[in-house]
């Protein structure tokens, strides 16, 4: 760091001091390390300065400073996000939004929640359960994870089949803008008039703006969810099985797949009681009304086993579904039991594509020399494959990066995105190239203008810069040139 | 069956040269909404860019035209017993004429709005032609896609004003296997609480509207699942429900007749009733409230602020001044940096959803 900079950095901490508690300005190297990284811990950044604000007004300040300072700014909620998109800028300043926890207000008539962006995912249902009612986007994470960062991601989870993606649950937001104005966007009603600036910020990734508030749907809670395991000799029966219950007219609150490592891994872990011959393992949740769920419960065995399931176990009580739910729950635990790291990926496809895909991926699996285990959020085509690799091993990490990264391009191919819930981030910003083109990633730019012109806010991030796409497609041409030569030769 | 992307793209190229602003016309049913259309624009008709690009019922997952009528889309869904599960009314003579792109530029959807969600919740993905005539590709054809800004539902509620919508990609459902309408009397404050209670309850409603002092209920799925919950919840069954909710659907409700300006409240789904005399439609369990009756937009705005929400003149009255709700300096700012974004040169439908957009 040079002296110039520090002296900026030490200008900067003290400006802050004046207004937040000093405390909370956090400038020592010790003090700072657990933010260097999100959830993806293999991209690692030291930020200049972490503040965390304690009031709306303190948050604004913030903003009107650094935008007039030019000074890069990172939102970050509980860091759990799988992309790097809360990794820090060198040279910026991370924005926690830890202190705003509270739960402002549950309305159980309307079915709301008005919520501080650092309230965690599943406290919103924790507490709304005393109505009869929930939240209904879970994902994994969500233990942890906070409300704002949700809608900075767009999370979803296990349900978004039936009960959607982040965006589809939210009623408003408050945002501080780059220039540190308050504004709120949506409103209590359902739709609100003119162009939808809500789905905007949504997934957005903390490069538009700063949310400081979020108003959400809650649902009432099903009377009850009963959970069917079946397995299949082959991921083609499976596939089908899933299409036969969608044209059946049921759609599943839940309809999870894992493959036959997967299932291996994960029974190991929690004796679920899998079926361990199994080559792929559907996980079939219905809810409803007793009586819709019966109805529905008795068509859909009907349909797995025409289709030759090789076994069906359907949950009677909560304590068998909690079971069943169980090793794909820990899914992620049990593989990282097997393998010292693990690099989970994010694209989603076409349904129908699903064979397809996972036999190429077996067979990049062969040629990269690592192997993988896939968990699927089968309903919606969002794949998880995981790719097991030892990060001690020299070169091994970068190995599992190429490899995801052909399978994120094997998505795209097959019709599908790159991301179906994770974000983009700093992680899959070399694959935006591959999903679009320069006039659409200019497009993208041109957005992130209209609101934070001077590009402070998460800089690097979501969207990648024209000059380094025409690089990366130019290298990938090349290589897949080569490659194509190779096997010619071979 | 008709692709006619070449000559749009032309057309907007060439009214990008000429400085010659657009009308961007689907089916023509919905020009009694937003502003008083520009008159020196020319119109850019999608009439004729028509057809199911592709449909995959087993994803749930449809690819049309923009200028595909929603009647075209529901005859091709039924096939597979599956439909818009949002919705959509079909304006125009016979129901026949709306588009599914003059519907998500609107964003309008039905009655089942807040359980299924509305037009722009179904949008996967879609085309554009902005200012500068580029065919772009936003979202995809799968459910869950976080890659890049939201272009897409941003279309939603814009009316046009960012480009010209070429395709659309929609998630669809299966049809409920049953349905039945469940009707009582009851004044129009205690209906807006019943609707709520029973929207809170896990049962299977997909309708709770209020009209001239009856209260009526829609349960749909499941025929056990209807049955029972319309056994066990008061009420009469009423006979005419599917002709009602259509009626409702499709603004052909006798409420709707008439000359009178039309209100839309977007309101919070519990908030008391704003104080205005005069006939209303409450439908959305309460989200959604249609006032009939001559009114400013500047004296409706706190009513409809004070009860969480907008308020909107839908349908004539003074069409010259705004029509949508007053909206603050930093996002009207904002607003007019995306549509500089989208059309630099202001070709489309200028001054359709606010004066200064």
């Amino acid at each position: 760091m040079t002296s110039e900079s520090r002296s900026s950095k030490q200008q900067l901490a003290d400006e802050f001091r004046s207004f937040i508690d000093p405390q909370f300005v956090i400038s020592d190297e010790e003090t700072l390390k657990p933010y260097e990284c999100d959830g993806l811990a293999m991209y690692r950044e030291m930020p200049m300065l972490v503040v965390l604000p304690e009031t709306v007004e303190q948050v604004q300040r913030v903003m009107r400073i650094c935008h007039e300072k030019g000074v890069p700014v990172v939102a970050r909620g509980a860091g759990t996000g799988l992309c790097a998109g809360a990794m820090p800028h060198k040279e910026g300043v991370v924005l926690s939004l830890a202190k705003f926890n509270r739960i402002l207000d549950i309305d159980p008539v309307a079915r709301t929640a008005r919520l501080q962006p650092g309230v965690r995912n599943l406290a919103i249902s924790e507490e709304a359960a005393q109505y009869g009612l929930y939240y209904g986007p879970d994902p994994s994470s969500q233990i942890a994870c906070t409300i704002g960062g949700n809608v900075a991601e767009n999370s979803g989870g296990v349900h978004c089949l039936k009960y959607g993606l982040t965006v589809h649950n939210l009623l408003k937001v408050e945002v501080i803008t780059v220039e540190g104005e308050r504004v709120t966007v949506g409103s209590d009603g359902l739709d609100a008039c003119g162009m939808d600036l809500l789905a905007l910020l949504t997934g957005s990734e903390g490069l538009l703006g700063v949310v400081t508030e979020v108003t959400v749907k809650l649902l009432p809670t099903p009377e009850v969810a009963r959970v069917i395991m079946a397995g299949f000799d082959s991921i083609e029966k499976a596939g089908d099985a899933v299409g036969a219950v969608i044209s059946h007219g049921i759609i599943p609150g839940g309809l999870e797949m894992m493959d036959g490592h997967a299932i291996i891994a994960a029974d190991d872990f929690c004796q679920a009681g899998y079926p361990r011959d199994a080559k792929a393992l559907l996980l079939c949740e219905v809810d409803g009304t007793e009586e819709e769920v019966d109805e529905h419960i008795a068509e859909a065995e009907a349909v797995f086993r025409k289709l030759s399931a090789t076994s069906i176990r359907t949950s009677t009580s909560e304590e068998e579904r909690a079971l069943l739910w169980k090793g794909r729950k820990s899914a992620f635990p049990a593989v990282g039991r097997i393998s010292p790291d693990y690099y989970c990926m994010d694209g989603t496809i076409p349904r129908r594509h699903l064979a397809r895909v996972l036999l190429e991926m077996e067979k990049m699996s062969d040629e990269f020399g690592l192997r993988v285990a896939n968990v699927f959020h089968a309903g919606d085509g969002n794949l998880h494959p995981l790719i097991l690799f030892d990060a001690n091993v020299p070169g091994e990490f970068e190995k599992a990066e190429a490899f995801g990264s052909r399978i994120l391009e094997l998505c795209v191919e097959v019709g599908g995105c790159i991301t179906g819930e994770h974000g983009v981030g700093v992680e899959k910003i070399r694959q935006m190239a591959v999903q679009f083109d320069d006039r659409e990633l200019a497009q993208f730019h041109s957005v992130k203008v209209a609101f934070d012109p001077k590009g402070i806010l998460n800089p690097g991030k979501g969207v990648p810069t024209l000059k380094f796409c025409q690089e990366y497609r130019s290298i990938e041409h090349k290589q897949h040139k080569h490659e194509q030569a190779g096997a010619e030769h071979g | 069956m008709a692709d006619q992307i070449q000559s749009l793209q032309e057309q907007v190229l060439k009214a990008r040269a000429e400085r010659q602003t657009l009308n961007i016309v689907g089916g023509g049913t919905k020009s009694f909404m937003g502003r008083t259309p520009d008159n020196d624009a020319a119109t850019l008709s999608l009439a004729e860019h028509t057809g199911v690009v592709e449909y995959h019922p087993v994803e749930l997952v449809l690819t049309v035209r923009a200028g595909t009528t929603l009647s075209e889309i529901e005859a091709v869904l039924a096939e597979e017993g599956q439909c818009l599960h949002f919705e959509p009314p079909r304006l125009g003579e016979n129901g026949e004429g709306a588009t599914i792109g003059g519907t998500l530029a609107c964003n309008l959807s039905g009655p089942a709005r807040p359980w299924s969600g509305s037009v722009r919740d179904q949008v996967l993905g879609l085309r554009l032609l902005n200012g500068q005539g580029e065919h772009l590709r936003f979202g995809g054809q799968v459910m869950k896609n976080v890659a890049g800004y939201d272009v897409s539902r941003l279309q939603a509620g814009a009316m046009g004003t960012l480009g010209v919508m070429t395709e659309i990609s929609l998630k669809v459902m299966p049809k409920p296997a049953t349905t039945a309408t469940l009707v009582q009397e009851m004044p129009l404050d205690s209906a807006i609480d019943y609707m709520n209670r029973r929207a809170g309850e896990p049962k299977p409603l997909t309708g709770a509207c209020w009209f001239d002092g009856k209260v009526y209920l829609r349960l749909a799925g499941a025929r056990s699942a209807v049955e029972a919950t319309a056994e066990q919840w008061e009420g009469e069954v009423f006979e005419g429900g599917d002709a009602l909710w259509q009626q409702i659907r499709d603004l052909q409700h006798e409420f709707f007749a008439g000359d009178d300006p039309f209100w839309r409240f977007s309101v919070k789904s519990s908030a008391i009733m704003p104080s205005l005399d005069g006939p209303w439609l409450v439908d959305w369990a309460g989200a959604q409230r249609w006032y009939r009756g001559q009114a400013t937009l500047r004296d409706l705005e706190p009513l409809a602020l004070e009860a969480g929400g907008q308020v909107s003149l839908f349908r004539g009255g003074d069409r010259t001044g705004e029509v949508m709700l007053s909206q603050p300096e930093a996002l009207k700012a904002i607003q007019r940096r995306i549509k500089q974004s989208f059309d630099p040169d202001g070709l489309f439908n200028p001054g359709r959803l606010y004066s200064w957009l």
